[in-house]
């Protein structure tokens, strides 16, 4: 089964997906078990997936390959590593609540509901466990048409300018990176990453490269100045939308840096550092402010989501910095093991958050706070999650949120004392911009009628927050299994960083 | 073996054209006694004959070597096959898809697809041309069948001014043509495109980039690239739905080898001459064509500079002036047709009796009211905007590919930043049906089993070429040495 485990991850959703479209609406209630029984599926063979991995080693694991495009040489090639493979078990924990979530609420077209979402999550864990880059990009892009389906479909009254600004920002950025990929093809003749991580480059094609996947990943994580995609998605898109674009896509922008730019155009990267840290620094600390004043919930979320993200980017390019700054690269690999928890954390918090968000607008259609006040007193369970995730997200020690961005700042000492301070004045700028949120909406007298009348979580709900909460706190209290898988791919990822490809 | 021997064995090539011809003649006497009594018998005759054309295509015509017949003026090779393959294949669909439109419109005549047949004729002759007079006959051939197939409808006054304006403009350009090939055969002393490669040397000379110069306007023309466009969306828009489907679909693969035939193999020797020429022509093509169809309103003009910014990419394959540049342009030629076949016949299936179905805003909501044609059209557009993992995607690829492989840094630029203009309109199409409401009014789609079968087919080739896209790029690449 471990030889064509990846391709079960990728390929039974995707499956599954087809099967309760053609089902139909029609047969809804078997639609529904499917995708709730697919979703599970999927999780359980992560399990082997986990247990199994060998942690003493940054090589791909659980490879496969077949012929794909032979002329090309371009593979059916999948593999994961400890970078990849957290991801993939994150995207098949968090299409779960997905499913939960849409139960007995998405009532228009549910049938294509489940399926964009059960394709959208094959796709999702094909992005992670490719490993030629054509396969990659082809799993990268078919990923955006369920993406605007579903932003599309299911969305809020502004949705099609929401979902056409998210797909056109998303595309530019990719099809700079395909042009880049296909460069380094014809210099190289193979489509294997690894290859193209091996490929000597000269300064000025790693710079070109680099600006392809700085557009393409920069989009999508996304960084200040190309974030303004990302609130009016997420404003627009249903509950289950904003959970897997917080939770996945986003990551995908980070894992590309991981993958792509850091080893392919180490030197580009190592020259253009300062470019990435200040835009991070940026978003961690304007967006922050941004946050502060939203009126809407899910946009206070969204920019909260970029503010964290943005802690990702640092993390990940302060190798850059402290290689300059103490000639070393010691202590490089906590700011990338703080950005990976970071992101990991983030999937389970944001998606945590966004389906808080969910629940409330199920009950009064509104996702304005000035609409909310009191809702403790109405519901209390609800409002214990709430407050659970909201520290989380404040970064609370004992939470998930705290361990990355702990690292990343810790990292960030190292590097330089202003970036740390400034990363860390953000830890100041969530909490406010979150337990302010938090105050509005849950606690005070209650706000008015409509809140008066609201009913606590019901079990489907109480089932997925709780869920949820458990894997935040597990994260947070017991981090070392996920620094265990990540360790030694990180490693390498460090050497691979700083080492030259210009060839001499 | 010398060209100019000749027994009736080694007409085996040419099988196709000597077919068709025979039974353009039979269509034609079948249409005059039997046709006229019994409205459609014609149509189906039609459809078997091509049919039959493409059994016996294979069956005689599968050369795995260049031919040259008729005196150096024929060639049959492995090219020619596979681009008469697709030739009969996509006038077959086009015609399938066509029927009930016609009959809608009272045009079901027999004489409709007569003139079909004798472009596709037309085509096989620009398939097959190895001289300069070959293919002046096959590009008047086709040209002549179009521009009346164009004014088929004679009660309508828009197809009239688009057959006029079609002609017109379609002379000037065979004149243009003509006027390049006198000079080169000035040059040359030589009709024979073989001959020609080996006498074209001199790119720098006057003469030869006078020559090239008019040819290459006269391809530009045909191909429909800007600043020559001017015609297209007119025609497209002016021409019933069921001609614009043909006249967007099989005669560009005909004007693909006349690229080819021409340029690339006759006047390989003044490569650097007019891929100089084409650089521009070809990025004002895809800024034009991808920037105007934005402002679009009429879907069938929308397509029209959709079809201008593909063939934008097609020229591409030609600016990077190698045998990777001709296979990349021809696979997108082949996508191209796929993908248009299927688009314009969501048109001509939308459309009803007195409903053209031409505005875009006659797609809202289609959803409802037709799923399968909705999500026929919704993969054909994401396919066209490039998106994998739909077929159209691999063709822009091959075009970037080969642009890289000829160093083409800015061009690759500019081709991935049209692409991305390029698909919003093309998401605006998948918009107009998934995400709005249909207006009450609208009347229903074609409903016969048969054709949404072919369109269910069409659309699921498109994805499954996407998926596994090795044999056809495998073939495009083996048929261009």
């Amino acid at each position: 089964m471990h030889d064509y485990l990846l391709s079960l991850l990728i390929w039974l959703p995707i499956a599954a997906g087809i099967v309760v479209l053609l089902l139909g609406e029609r047969n809804i209630v078997a639609g529904r078990w499917i995708s709730l029984i697919a979703t599970l599926a999927t999780l359980a063979l992560c399990v082997p997936l986990w247990r199994d991995f060998n942690t003493h080693t940054a090589a791909y694991q659980f490879v496969e390959k077949a012929a794909w495009i032979p002329r090309f040489h371009a593979y059916y090639a999948l593999g994961v590593d400890g970078i990849s493979m957290p991801l993939i078990v994150l995207t098949a924990l968090m299409t779960i609540p997905v499913v939960i979530a849409a139960w007995n609420v998405i009532n228009a077209r549910p049938a294509q509901y489940y399926a964009s979402f059960l394709i959208m999550e094959g796709l999702m864990i094909g992005v992670f466990a490719a490993t030629d880059a054509l396969l990659f990009y082809f799993f990268w892009e078919a990923m955006l048409i369920p993406m605007f389906l579903i932003i599309g479909i299911w969305g809020g009254p502004r949705r099609v300018y929401a979902t056409i600004k998210f797909f056109l920002y998303t595309f530019l950025g990719s099809v700079f990176m395909l042009a880049a990929l296909i460069y380094m093809y014809v210099k190289c003749g193979s489509y294997s990453i690894a290859a193209f991580q091996a490929l000597p480059l000269t300064l000025t094609e790693q710079r070109w490269i680099f600006a392809a996947f700085l557009i393409a990943f920069a989009v999508k994580v996304p960084m200040w100045p190309v974030h303004t995609w990302l609130p009016d998605a997420h404003v627009e898109a249903p509950t289950g939308g904003s959970v897997i674009l917080a939770a996945i896509m986003l990551k995908m922008g980070g894992y590309g840096f991981l993958r792509f730019a850091l080893p392919i155009a180490p030197d580009a990267c190592r020259h253009l550092y300062f470019l990435i840290v200040v835009l991070s620094l940026i978003a961690v600390i304007y967006i922050g402010f941004v946050a502060l004043v939203q009126q809407d919930m899910k946009k206070l979320i969204a920019y909260s989501s970029i503010a964290h993200m943005g802690f990702v980017t640092l993390g990940i390019f302060l190798v850059y910095a402290i290689l300059s700054n103490t000639g070393s690269t010691h202590g490089a690999a906590m700011g990338m093991d703080g950005a990976m928890v970071q992101m990991v954390s983030h999937g389970l918090i944001s998606g945590a958050l966004f389906l808080c968000v969910g629940v409330l607008y199920d009950r009064m259609h509104s996702r304005q706070i000035a609409d909310y006040g009191g809702v403790v007193n109405t519901m209390p369970v609800f409002a214990g999650f709430m407050v659970l995730f909201a520290l989380a997200n404040t970064g609370l020690p004992g939470t998930s949120g705290f361990v990355g961005e702990f690292l990343v700042i810790l990292a960030s000492f190292k590097a330089n004392f202003w970036y740390s301070a400034l990363a860390a004045l953000t830890l100041i700028l969530a909490a406010a911009y979150t337990l302010w949120l938090v105050k509005r909406v849950v606690f005070g007298p209650v706000g008015n009628d409509r809140v008066a009348k609201l009913t606590d979580l019901n079990g489907r709900e109480f089932l997925i927050l709780g869920a949820l909460a458990v894997v935040v706190l597990l994260v947070g209290i017991w981090p070392a299994p996920l620094l265990k898988v990540m360790g030694p791919s990180i490693q390498h990822l460090v050497h691979q960083a700083v080492a030259t490809k210009i060839p001499a | 073996m010398s060209e100019s021997m000749m027994t009736l064995h080694s007409l085996g090539p040419a099988v196709p054209e000597i077919y068709l011809a025979a039974a353009i003649c039979l269509v034609l006497l079948f249409e005059a006694f039997i046709g006229v009594k019994r409205q459609g018998a014609t149509g189906t005759l039609t459809l078997l004959v091509l049919a039959v054309g493409a059994g016996l295509t294979v069956a005689f015509a599968d050369v795995t070597h260049r031919v040259v017949l008729f005196d150096g003026s024929y060639v049959a090779d492995p090219l020619a096959f596979v681009l008469k393959l697709a030739g009969f294949l996509s006038v077959a669909v086009a015609l399938l898809y066509s029927r009930a439109y016609l009959r809608n419109r009272e045009i079901l005549k027999g004489e409709y697809y007569v003139l079909a047949l004798t472009a596709l004729l037309g085509i096989f002759v620009l398939i097959s041309a190895n001289s300069l007079l070959t293919v002046y006959l096959g590009v008047e051939l086709l040209a002549l069948s179009v521009y009346a197939m164009v004014a088929f409808d004679r009660e309508s006054g828009v197809a009239a001014e688009a057959a006029m304006k079609y002609f017109v403009l379609g002379a000037i350009a065979s004149g243009m043509l003509l006027y390049g090939m006198s000079i080169v055969y000035g040059l040359t002393g030589t009709l024979n495109l073989g001959r020609i490669a080996g006498a074209v040397t001199a790119p720098d000379s006057l003469g030869v980039v006078l020559a090239v110069t008019f040819i290459v306007v006269a391809v530009a023309f045909k191909l429909g690239a800007v600043p020559f466009h001017m015609w297209l969306p007119d025609v497209y828009e002016g021409a019933p739905t069921s001609v614009t489907l043909f006249i967007g679909t099989a005669p560009k693969i005909a004007y693909f080898a006349l690229a080819l035939r021409l340029l690339a193999h006759g006047l390989a020797g003044a490569t650097v001459d007019w891929t100089r020429m084409l650089m521009p022509i070809a990025v004002l093509t895809l800024v034009v064509g991808n920037v105007v169809a934005i402002a679009q309103t009429n879907i069938k003009r929308m397509l029209a500079y959709s079809t201008i910014s593909h063939v934008g990419f097609i020229i591409l394959g030609f600016v990077a002036g190698t045998a990777s540049g001709y296979a990349a342009a021809l696979y997108y030629t082949l996508v191209y047709v796929l993908v248009s076949l299927g688009s314009f016949g969501v048109v001509v299936l939308a459309s009803r009796k007195g409903f053209e179905a031409d505005k875009l805003s006659d797609y809202k909501g289609l959803y409802r009211r037709d799923p399968l044609l909705a999500l026929a059209m919704a993969m054909l557009m994401f396919s066209t905007a490039g998106v994998p993992p739909f077929v159209g995607f691999w063709a822009k690829l091959r075009i970037i590919q080969a642009l890289w492989e000829s160093s083409h840094l800015w061009l690759v630029i500019i081709a991935v930043v049209m692409s991305v203009v390029g698909a919003f309109y093309y998401l605006r199409v998948v918009k107009l049906m998934y995400f709005d409401d249909a207006p009450e009014t609208l009347p229903p789609t074609e409903r016969s089993v048969g054709v949404r079968f072919a369109l269910g087919v069409n659309a699921a080739a498109v994805l499954v070429l996407g998926v596994f896209p090795a044999p056809l790029l495998d073939l495009c690449a083996h048929v261009i040495h």
